[in-house]
């Protein structure tokens, strides 16, 4: 690790003053851009913690929430609102890590942090576009069973690892964020971005702004929505395949629906085609089948992640039948 | 501003890099709090800061300044046990005993954590505020600390003991 | 081994073969097996307290005066040479002492290569260490950081630019499959060992499988990371290590360095897990070579990807099993043969046939190892080298025969349980591998079992259950040596430099010593993990608890006579020989008359004495030559397999012993129960991932090896049949490693019966479970 200086933010202004300089990084709970740091992917000169900024989670204007990125994810998972009107997201960041990272990790931190491939990781002895720009990806022909079947490219097929931002994207999530030019707003579905031929830029954020806050708007999910992560063990692994559905059902077929998926996508994989396909229609298997065909039809599928399209599929369709069935 | 460390002040290192992990180990010589691999992912460095349990290798020692650190030397003394290291001795909760202290302070914030009706992946009804630990709970609770001897077994046994829930 | 080696052990068979039983080791059985107190007694851990409160000082946390730090560096190609080699930025970064590369590190010689006959031999590998400019594998070490803090060390060692060429590379198995070497022997066994014309008597089979399983690397995963601290004082060196071998440890780095034995001091008494992954590798040799280069103690602890670079696992195998039965359902023939890596520098084959030739009868039998050559980090013992692959493979396939044949799983292995070792006919010291069974399945409820695949489901759910055989042999090692010293005030203490990793090898010893000196718990006191105590072999094969119980057999003999003769005339034991006495109620009483004792207090006092001290070594471990030793288990899984998304969850898991003596049913049951926890996870998610382009190791993390995490794990419900075994020390075989053994084909058999799917390579993930 190269030499730091560190400093504390007391205020959004604070922080955007601090942070604006090369070499400069936010510290949120330190649990990915430590680890990072170590590994030597990342290299910044000068941290400037952002945990002591806003972290309240409370009712928004509009009956939402408002969640401020230095919230521990802890917190948000423990918090009434969130357990009452979006379990989805309780259940996601529940089921992320363990609960010493989910006790450091802010949410601002979460919606940014890096992919785990393994190849990305590994500074010394692997080529990766997303590290090192036109260097190449070593996880094309290697190990890339945690690795994107949808929206990678030839450059990239690198998943996002969090499980909370699949609920946010689910759930309509939006992402605050302050910069030099002052405030402006963003979906969490459009914040991060597909790899394209420029793996290395992940998000929509610049180096100078920062995530101030994640708003939600009222969820009609609460009664009928689940988040179900499959991994390679019972508990503390990345998902291989994960699924946020939310449903509101009218008479025996689908009111409102909002489907999203981790493991799959370089980003939480928001599946529009799927919700166009059921809104309106009864969950019978073919209505479903045919969905989940409608969004996944362009998949990539390599040796090391080609089970994840049938995966995706049987635990979507477990999740749908279940939720569909009469309300508990 | 200083850092706490069961009870007593000690300054933030110079070196912004220092980890919690090693301010503790190799500067205050508190070697209860173990290192198995730095990355975030076997828990034998946890305690507790500001009574909730993380991980010290992943927080910069300069993170905890004007904070309060508890490590498994301020949890209990081979003299006056604590309960769940006793407990831990008598379920033959560890075998090397090198995941043991994190194992015991990530047990004792779960169990204040489960006090305070925090749900878990497991917890059936996230809505309900009383939390029923089941031993399956225990285990989802406790598989941020890995143990490589396999002595999970005991280890469960040990805090099912002292939640007063224990069944044969 | 080589061919002279396998005649010379060959004959030493024979001859022993000869001799009667009750000449050798435990041709009598030990009087302890009747006559215990201590031993067998449910004993909490004696160092639990130091443990539980983070008291107890590990290598990495001894406090040294005027410490400095080291760092590593390790080659990202696998086979080539240093061209271009910058230290500069690196020499002049804050805090460093003194960066170390093959052009300043000190010309060494090698270190032996492990071997059966030299126990000081230890090396797993015979590769120079920082000598030139040559890598022989991806990870290797090529230079080396020493500085002020390990933040220093860790910074420096990013400033270093090495330039390589690369040469091609042995990376890929299967294309090494082609020119892979057939070893003369495997440890001290024969390697191609043939009973009748096994090809043939198979192909006239009534009942035939054969099959190819494969299991992937694995690493050990201790989860104490490897640390060494080394300090020259004078021309004397100090090592604080975490080490399963610290008096072999001792002498090879005094050959290494050109010292006397009694120079080196190796300091190890808290092992934070080893499972064969704490031995002698380049880092401890670094270490000491840099601290007298830089004058001061150095501290080399490595990064956990550090130890998946340097510190090889367990090798990766391609299995065949083949199996032929009569219509009766006794075998005719069992091969096993198969290709595991070891590279020419390495040193540990591993053995996963030896198992194979010791459960099952046949008419014909076949086995034969070939290892593969690769370009890698040498491969070592892993918990249960060889049998718990080997198990793996042969218990599948004895599953697809019963399978086959509509015949219960256990029904099948009764009908083939051998009475004698099959391949060698001597006999089983002892051995009740079909008592294991039928208490394990009375146990477990095998009578619920639904032969029909898939037929048993809960919701989205479909459960299963099977079992396997498990096997791991006996052994005792030569060279064990304790030293007692009886005190004036009665107690006693015990010394040796066996090492504790977790075992509860203290714990265990003391019962024991209790016992054989006829003293209290609290009378005694266990001293080890320091090589300048009598010395001790390492603690590998199980072997360490029969190892040093035999030199405390050997030492209390000998502290009889001695005692004895302290005695004199005036003594009520005075006139009665060694063989007429006991120890007993803290003295010597007479066995025919026990009202003639005489107590060690008073003995000592009257001859004007602090104390006693004798040293022996034990017995050469003969018995293991004349007979079959073994430690068998049979293990049971129920388990649940999701139709959803293929995912295992283990519900149950117990496993049926049968190893002599349990010496302390509590540490025994922990060990047991964490052998079979390493068990699932070798059956379900542990891989080494080793990227075959490239020759490196992708996954050098905890995060992203799996081992199983408590949600993993269930209640592990462990019996044993406590049968003693005449002839060892105390009754007693080895617990360490049988309970991983047996578990990966029990996992994998209840799979096969809860989804009628065979998954023959491990681990067993879900995709392949998955329906197509
Ligand atoms: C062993 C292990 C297992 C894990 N398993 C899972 C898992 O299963 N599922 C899962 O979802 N996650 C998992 N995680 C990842 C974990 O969720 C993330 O590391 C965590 O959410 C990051 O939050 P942080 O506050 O610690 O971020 P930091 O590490 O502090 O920062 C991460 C990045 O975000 C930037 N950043 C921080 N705050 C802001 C801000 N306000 N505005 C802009 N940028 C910011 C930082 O500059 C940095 O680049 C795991 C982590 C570990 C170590
Ligand atoms: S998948 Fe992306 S992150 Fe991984 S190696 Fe390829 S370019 Fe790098
Ligand atoms: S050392 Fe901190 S999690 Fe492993
Ligand atoms: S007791 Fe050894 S790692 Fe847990």
């Amino acid at each position: 690790m190269n030499p730091i200086s560190y400093s504390r933010a007391a205020s959004v202004a604070d922080a955007l003053h601090m942070a604006g300089g090369q070499g400069a990084r936010l510290l949120g709970g330190g649990t990915n851009l430590v680890d990072l740091m170590r590994k030597g992917v990342d290299t910044p000169s000068q941290l400037v913690d952002v945990t002591a900024l806003p972290d309240g989670i409370d009712r928004a204007e509009d009956g939402g929430l408002i969640i401020g990125a230095a919230a521990r994810n802890s917190a948000v998972a423990a918090h009434p609102l969130v357990r009452s009107g979006y379990p989805m997201l309780a259940r996601a960041i529940l089921a992320a890590a363990s609960a010493q990272v989910r006790n450091m990790a802010t949410v601002g931190g979460n919606v940014m942090q890096r992919t785990r491939c393994l190849y990305f990781n590994d500074v010394a002895g692997a080529r990766c576009n997303k590290r090192v720009p036109g260097s190449g990806c070593d996880a094309i022909g290697g190990f890339n069973r945690y690795h994107a079947i949808l929206g990678g490219s030839d450059a990239c097929i690198a998943t996002h690892p969090s499980d909370m931002c699949v609920a946010l994207a689910a759930l309509d999530g939006q992402v605050h964020i302050a910069g030099p030019a002052g405030e402006r707003t963003v979906p969490l579905v459009a914040f991060h971005r597909l790899p394209g031929e420029r793996p290395d830029i992940e998000t929509v954020l610049d180096p100078t702004e920062i995530v101030v806050a994640i708003t939600l708007p009222p969820s009609p999910f609460a009664a009928r929505s689940a988040y179900r992560k499959v991994r390679d063990r019972a508990s503390y692994a990345f998902a291989l395949v994960s699924v946020a559905v939310g449903l509101t059902m009218r008479e025996d077929r689908v009111d409102a629906i909002s489907v999203a998926f981790g493991g799959i996508a370089p980003k939480p994989w928001r599946a529009a085609r799927i919700e166009d396909a059921l809104r309106g229609a009864s969950l019978s298997p073919s209505a479903i089948e045919k969905a989940f065909e409608a969004e996944f039809a362009d998949a990539t599928l390599l040796p090391g992640n080609g089970f994840k399209r049938g995966l995706a599929k049987r635990t979507l369709s477990a999740m749908l039948t279940e939720l569909g069935g009469p309300a508990q | 501003m200083t850092i706490k460390v069961n009870g007593q002040d000690f300054p933030p290192p110079d070196d912004a890099r220092v980890s919690l992990l090693d301010l503790l180990r190799e500067q205050l010589h508190l070697t209860g709090t173990k290192v198995g691999c730095n990355q975030g992912a076997c828990g034998a460095c946890t305690v507790l800061l500001d009574s909730r349990r993380v991980l010290s290798c992943l927080t910069l020692a300069v993170q905890a300044d004007g904070r309060s650190v508890t490590t498994i030397e301020g949890l209990g003394t081979a003299e006056a046990l604590h309960p769940l290291q006793a407990a831990f001795i008598e379920h033959d909760g560890f075998q090397c005993g090198y995941c043991t202290p994190g194992q015991i302070c990530a047990a004792t914030a779960m169990l204040e954590e489960v006090a305070a009706g925090m749900p878990s992946y497991l917890t059936v009804d996230l809505a309900a505020d009383r939390i029923t630990l089941s031993r399956e709970e225990v285990q989802e609770r406790m598989s941020g600390n890995l143990c490589r001897c396999g002595a999970h077994n005991g280890i469960i046994d040990a805090i099912l003991d002292v939640a007063g829930e224990h069944r044969p | 081994m080589t061919k002279i080696q396998n005649a010379v052990i060959g004959s030493v068979r024979t001859v022993i073969g000869w001799v009667p039983a009750g000449w050798l080791p435990g041709g009598s059985p030990d009087p302890l097996i009747e006559r215990r107190a201590a031993i067998g007694r449910q004993a909490s851990r004696l160092d639990g307290p130091l443990k539980v409160t983070g008291e107890a000082r590990f290598a990495a946390e001894v406090a040294v005066d005027n410490l400095s730090y080291a760092a590593l560096v390790h080659s990202p190609i696998t086979r080539g040479r240093i061209m271009r080699l910058d230290t500069d930025a690196a020499d002049a970064a804050p805090g460093v002492i003194l960066v170390v590369t093959h052009r300043n590190m000190p010309r060494l010689g090698t270190l032996a290569l492990i071997g059966m006959s030299d126990m000081s031999a230890i090396g797993n590998s015979d590769l120079p260490i920082l000598q030139d400019a040559q890598v022989h594998y991806n990870g290797q070490v090529v230079a080396a950081v020493i500085a002020e803090t390990q933040e220093q060390a860790d910074h420096a060692v990013s400033l270093i630019m090495i330039d390589y060429t690369a040469e091609p590379a042995k990376t890929l198995f299967e294309e090494a499959k082609a020119t892979a070497r057939t070893p003369a022997s495997v440890l001290i066994e024969k390697n191609h060992v043939t009973v009748g014309n096994a090809e043939r008597e198979l192909s006239r089979s009534a009942h035939i499988v054969d099959n190819v399983y494969r299991t992937p690397p694995h690493n050990h995963n201790a989860i104490e990371l490897h640390t060494v601290t080394a300090m020259w004082e004078g021309d004397g060196l100090l090592v604080h290590d975490t080490t399963q071998m610290v008096a072999p440890s001792a002498t090879a780095l005094a050959k290494l360095f050109g010292l006397k034995r009694e120079q080196v001091r190796v300091l190890s008494p808290f092992v934070g897990g080893g499972f064969g992954g704490k031995g002698m590798w380049d880092h401890q040799i670094v270490a000491v070579a840099v601290a007298r280069m830089v004058g001061r103690p150095v501290r080399l602890t490595l990064s956990r990807e550090g130890v998946y670079r340097i510190i090889g696992g367990r090798t990766p195998s391609e299995q065949r099993v083949a199996i032929g039965a009569d219509a009766a359902g006794r075998f005719t023939a069992l091969i096993h043969s198969g290709y595991s890596v070891m590279p020419p520098y390495g040193a540990c084959p591993e053995q996963y046939t030896l198992g194979s030739r010791a459960i099952y009868d046949a008419k014909s039998f076949e086995f034969l190892q070939r290892h593969v050559d690769l370009d890698i980090v040498p491969n070592t013992f892993m918990r249960a080298p060889g049998e718990a692959i080997g198990t793996f493979a042969v218990e599948s396939a004895v599953d697809e025969m019963a399978h086959a044949m509509g015949v219960d799983p256990i029904d099948m292995r009764m009908a083939n349980i051998a009475e004698r070792h099959p391949v060698s006919g001597a006999p089983f010291s002892q051995h009740a591998l079909k008592q294991a069974f039928t208490d394990g399945a009375e146990r477990f409820g095998w009578n619920r079992r639904v032969a029909e695949p898939g037929s048993r489901r809960e919701g989205e759910w479909r459960i299963g259950i099977g079992c396997a055989a498990g096997s791991f042999p006996y052994a005792r090692m030569p060279g064990a040596n304790v030293r007692i010293t009886l005190h004036g005030d009665g107690s006693a203490t015990i010394a040796c430099s066996a090492q504790e990793m977790g075992m509860g090898t203290a714990t265990v010893q003391v019962q024991h010593a209790a016992d054989r000196l006829g003293l209290p718990l609290e009378a005694i006191r266990f001293e080890l993990g320091d090589s300048d105590l009598p010395a001790s072999p390492m603690a590998g094969g199980s072997s360490q608890t029969a190892s040093v119980a035999g030199a405390i057999i050997a030492a209390a003999e000998k502290l009889t006579g001695e005692m004895l003769r302290l005695a004199g005339n005036a003594s009520p034991v005075a006139g009665l020989r060694a063989g007429e006495v006991r120890l007993t109620d803290g003295g010597i009483a007479s066995i025919a008359d026990p009202s003639r004792h005489d107590s060690f207090e008073s003995i000592l006092a009257r001859a004007a004495r602090d104390d006693m001290t004798v040293t022996a070594a034990g017995s050469m471990p003969l018995e293991m030559f004349k007979f079959a030793m073994h430690s068998t288990s049979a293990v049971f899984c129920e388990l649940r397999v999701s139709d959803v998304t293929g995912e295992v969850r283990v519900d149950r898991l117990l496993g049926s012993f049968d190893c002599g003596t349990i010496l302390n049913p509590k540490t025994a049951a922990s060990q047991f129960r964490g052998g079979m926890i390493m068990g699932l996870g070798l059956a379900l998610t542990e891989e080494t991932l080793f990227d075959g382009r490239s020759g490196r190791i992708m996954n050098a993390s905890l995060a992203d090896y799996h081992i199983p995490t408590h949600l993993d794990v269930p209640q592990i419900d462990v019996m044993w049949t406590d049968i003693p075994d005449p002839r060892s020390p105390l009754g007693a075989r080895g617990i360490g490693e049988i309970g991983i053994t047996g578990v990966g084909a029990a996992v994998a058999n209840a799979v096969f019966n809860a989804t009628g799917k065979r998954v023959r390579d491990l681990p067993i993930t879900l995709d392949k479970l998955l329906p197509d």
